[in-house]
């Protein structure tokens, strides 16, 4: 051991094994860029063995942090991410997406008609259909009984539910559903509503306990939290792991999206990126992340190898008289006003 | 006072004082070891002894990230420890043996630098330094950024080590027409060698632990155990979090003792 | 320990060569520290760009964020934006009670433990590092668990029937108060631990027979020679602590930032503001040089 330390070999070795392994980007690799607790470790393992390619993955608790670390220096880094609709729409605008050629997505049939030709991505140029859901809220049954079918839960909490709700660490969640709950539209240019906006919010804090979105599940099953803003697949799992919360579909509305794979510009291995696509758009595979993550999938045949207590679960059935909606992507001015109301919320 | 004559070592209250201090230290870490046993699902009811966790971390769906975690981490605090604690002993040996010199008191203030700005400080200028210069975040950049925290804690127990060695040893071995290398090669380094290795154990620990700068420097796909347990915990304090915190914090123990022992041996040979 | 005394006598065996043994280290903090903060400076003054990333034109404008409100849209006359100097006094409280905390324990752990026999003393001495060995961030997790309302330490005073309902600790100012406070107090205890040490017990026994009372020792003579001990181990509590963020994201569940969650926000965060995190940090960076300076200053004036 003593002697080790004078061995300038080992030195050199040590040396030289560090430079080597931070240039190892050989060919074989994937590099994914990932909603947290969404994909299951069998699947990737699974497109490892059978492609041969080593994968890692990095994980994102929001849209917007996604975007802000690609743009901070990350891109390069990775060859795929998998941003919501809204999100991809911006990325576009922002050039990080590269275009899959017609053609090279052998699978690309596969697409549920339904979600070919979407606004966020016309045509399906940059992404494919991952899965889809909803967000709004969840809440402790045990802790409170009454009626959670209104965004009330949330902003004019009921007494024993105020100063024990989680809200998701999400600027585009959180602001669309305060939009809702004031029945105003999303990226109001309107400077009395966009100030209303303001003041909901910040009165609002005082009730709420916690900001967190990998956390929102765990929360509410340690009864860190008795309700808090949750993705209707994830309240399911928490359901499923002894919670008794109730997934609400609120009458003034909740959001929808849909999460997809998109090619990221100057991806490092982008012949696995497309064999990764395809992969994920063989019924079999995404069917596997639909019962790992309680969302739906949005390919033909999907549904033959999803769980049918999917198909019944509360969770995956919004009542017929509430809509959903999906996040706008508000102009420069207006975002500028959202960012600042998301920065004053946080103080 | 009531008593003839009283024993100044003794305060009333400072005994239970320090058996609160260690409760409250020890208590956390304790109950989390007793839970990483605990055959249950859910982690608040206790359901039994097992070591179930423990064959989940080794062979579980997540092992293989937890293990090139581990790998990651054990390899970066390798070599920065041991390039830290190089040019640490290089700085100790010049500071204490290197006379009285205009500047040694810079000097010394800039070894202390990276003990004395505020971590988040430090993350956030490596983070800012390495994407200016375009150096691609990965392996070099925590390594660098390690070897960087840990020159001063490397230091420290050397430098001390080195005051308690007096000069006549290798003055001796000077007289002797011994070159300045040699003297430091066959009579100052194996006397140095328990200090050298504190300091070496100090920043291999220091390294090992560390979170918040790694997690902003840290490439696509790198991880390591802290910043693997990170994000696992915010989803959940689960099970086999536990259990790997556990191992973790025997591991910890385990060098603790052996830095422990090392010391004993330098309070015994600076006492000759 | 006596031997230390004669390496005291400056040894100038390696003074030839001093220069080339300082260099490396000289160079790799200068490069990979000082030049960062350098560089860290120049960022704060630049733009932010729409949706994340910087552009390299030179403005004021994370300053003026931090320091001035102009309202929602921008076109309000600039009044004091609160925002962030709440943040930062928050910040500072925390870390004063967490340090006012941690001596109030420390101090009597370190004098009971220094005033030990030999060899009891090196296995106090033990058992108080071992903590400071953990992981940081195992022993904020562990804090987190044991606290949290359905954690075992409510859960086994309800059963005890000592209390009705759960005590709500997580998610507040106290849970990060609480755990700064167990972050750093082996921080406090060490340096206060080797000052008591030095010092000569045989003092205060002299004290004790011109008949002072305990406590009058304690404050008179005590006190002023172990006061640099105390000091540094003040200084190592509070300069993590108000820089922390491991404490406020695990245990204050992220509502109520400090200064480290803050900044992190900038760069991890949705808030994606580059120049920003930049200029919180350069501030911050700033109050503990002021700290430590007014340290230096005292310690200066001591040895006068």
């Amino acid at each position: 051991m003593l002697n080790m330390f004078t061995q300038r070999k080992t030195l050199a070795l040590l040396f030289a094994a560090t430079f080597t392994a931070g240039q190892a980007q050989a060919d074989g690799k994937l590099s994914i860029y990932h909603w947290f607790e969404y994909i299951p470790q069998e699947l990737l393992d699974k497109f490892s063995a059978e492609h041969d390619v080593e994968v890692t993955m990095d994980t994102y608790d929001s849209n917007e942090s996604m975007l802000a670390s690609l743009k901070a220096g990350k891109m390069g880094s990775y060859d795929v991410a998998v941003p919501g609709d809204y999100m991809v729409d911006i990325m576009a605008k922002e050039g990080l997406l590269d275009t899959i050629a017609e053609g090279e997505l052998a699978n690309k049939g596969n697409i549920e008609a339904q979600w070919l030709n979407v606004p966020f991505d016309d045509g399906r140029q940059h992404s494919i259909p991952y899965q889809w859901g909803s967000t709004s809220f969840s809440v402790n049954r045990d802790v409170y009984k009454g009626d959670i079918s209104s965004t009330d839960i949330l902003f004019n909490p009921p007494e024993e539910l105020a100063g024990k709700i989680n809200m998701l660490d999400s600027q585009g969640e959180v602001l669309a559903m305060a939009a809702l709950h004031l029945g105003i539209p999303q990226c109001s240019t309107d400077k009395d509503q966009l100030k209303a906006l303001d003041s909901l919010l910040s009165s609002s804090k005082e009730n709420w306990a916690s900001f967190g979105s990998d956390m929102a599940k765990d929360v509410l099953v340690s009864g860190d939290a008795a309700a808090g803003m949750i993705y209707n697949g994830f309240s399911a799992k928490g359901r499923a792991e002894g919670a008794n919360i109730e997934y609400a579909y609120p009458k003034q509305g909740y959001i929808v999206w849909m999460d997809n794979v998109v090619l990221l510009k100057d991806a490092p291995n982008r012949e696995n990126a497309i064999k990764f696509m395809d992969f994920m758009l063989e019924p079999e595979n995404i069917a596997a992340v639909t019962n790992y993550a309680q969302y739906a999938a949005g390919v033909k045949g999907a549904g033959e190898f999803t769980d049918p207590a999917l198909a019944t679960s509360p969770e995956s059935n919004p009542p017929a008289d509430v809509s959903g909606v999906f996040i706008a992507v508000c102009d420069q001015a207006t975002q500028e006003v959202y960012d600042k109301i998301w920065t004053r919320l946080r103080k | 006072m009531g008593k003839s004559r009283y024993n100044i070592r003794h305060y009333p209250g400072f005994l239970w004082i320090t058996v609160l201090c260690l409760v409250l230290l020890y208590a956390p870490l304790i109950v989390v070891m007793a839970y990483s046993f605990n055959d249950s699902l859910s982690i608040t009811q206790w359901g039994g002894f097992s070591l179930r966790w423990y064959h989940d971390l080794f062979t579980g769906v997540e092992s293989a990230k937890f293990k090139r975690a581990a790998v990651n981490s054990l390899f970066i605090a390798l070599t920065a420890g041991v390039i830290s604690t190089a040019l640490a002993t290089a700085a100790a040996i010049a500071m204490v043996r290197g006379g009285s010199f205009r500047g040694k008191t810079l000097s010394f203030g800039m070894i202390s630098i990276p003990i004395l700005v505020p971590e988040i400080v430090t993350a956030v200028a490596m983070l800012i330094f390495f994407t200016s210069i375009g150096l691609k975040l990965g392996y070099l950049s925590i390594v660098i950024a390690h070897i960087v925290f840990c020159i001063p804690f490397a230091y420290l127990p050397i430098s001390a080590r080195l005051q308690g060695i007096e000069s006549a040893f290798e003055e001796a071995a000077q007289d002797l027409y011994a070159g300045r290398w040699q003297a430091f090669r066959y009579v100052l380094m194996p006397i140095l060698m328990p200090g050298i290795l504190s300091g070496f154990l100090l920043a291999f620990i220091i390294s090992l632990d560390d979170f918040i700068i790694t997690n902003f420097v840290k490439g696509a796909g790198m991880e390591t155990l802290p910043t693997a347990i990170f994000g696992a915990v915010k989803q959940g304090i689960k099970p086999n979090i536990m259990a790997l915190s556990t191992l973790l914090l025997l591991f910890s123990v385990f060098i603790v003792t052996l830095s422990y022992r090392l010391g004993r041996t330098n309070a015994k040979n600076s006492t000759h | 320990m006596a031997a230390i005394g004669s390496g005291k006598t400056v040894s100038s065996t390696y003074a030839p060569v001093r220069g080339w043994l300082l260099l490396p280290t000289w160079l790799t903090i200068g490069i990979f520290m000082l030049m960062p903060l350098g560089v860290m400076l120049v960022y704060s003054f630049l733009t932010k760009e729409f949706r994340g990333g910087v552009l390299w034109e030179f403005s004021f404008a994370a300053y003026d964020q931090f320091i001035f409100d102009r309202g929602l849209f921008g076109d309000e006359a600039p009044s004091i934006e609160w925002t962030y100097i709440t943040i930062f006094f928050r910040s500072l409280v925390h870390a004063l009670i967490a340090t006012f905390f941690c001596l109030l324990i420390g101090f009597p752990t370190a004098y009971y433990i220094a005033t030990r026999p030999t060899g009891s003393r090196y296995l106090w001495v033990y058992l108080i590092t071992i903590p400071y060995w953990v992981n940081l961030l195992i022993r904020t997790v562990s804090m987190k668990f044991l606290i949290r309302d359905n954690g075992p330490i409510n859960q086994a005073l309800l059963n005890m029937g000592v209390i009705d309902a759960p005590i709500h600790l997580i998610n507040t100012n106290v849970a990060v108060q609480l755990g700064l406070f167990y972050s750093y107090l082996p921080f406090m205890v060490l340096p206060i631990y080797a000052a008591v040490e030095r010092y000569n017990i045989s003092l205060s026994e002299a004290g004790a027979d011109l008949y002072a009372g305990r406590w009058t020792i304690l404050r008179t003579i005590l006190l002023p020679v172990v006061k640099p001990g105390i000091i540094a181990g003040c200084i190592l509590v509070f300069v993590p602590s108000l820089g922390a963020f491991l404490a406020p994201d695990l245990l204050g569940g992220a509502k109520t930032f400090m200064i480290g969650s803050l900044i992190e926000e900038q760069f991890k965060g949705t808030a994606s503001n580059w120049p920003f995190g930049a200029a919180a940090s350069m501030i911050l960076l700033s109050i503990i040089l002021a700290v430590l300076m007014l340290y230096a200053r005292s310690q200066a004036r001591g040895q006068v």
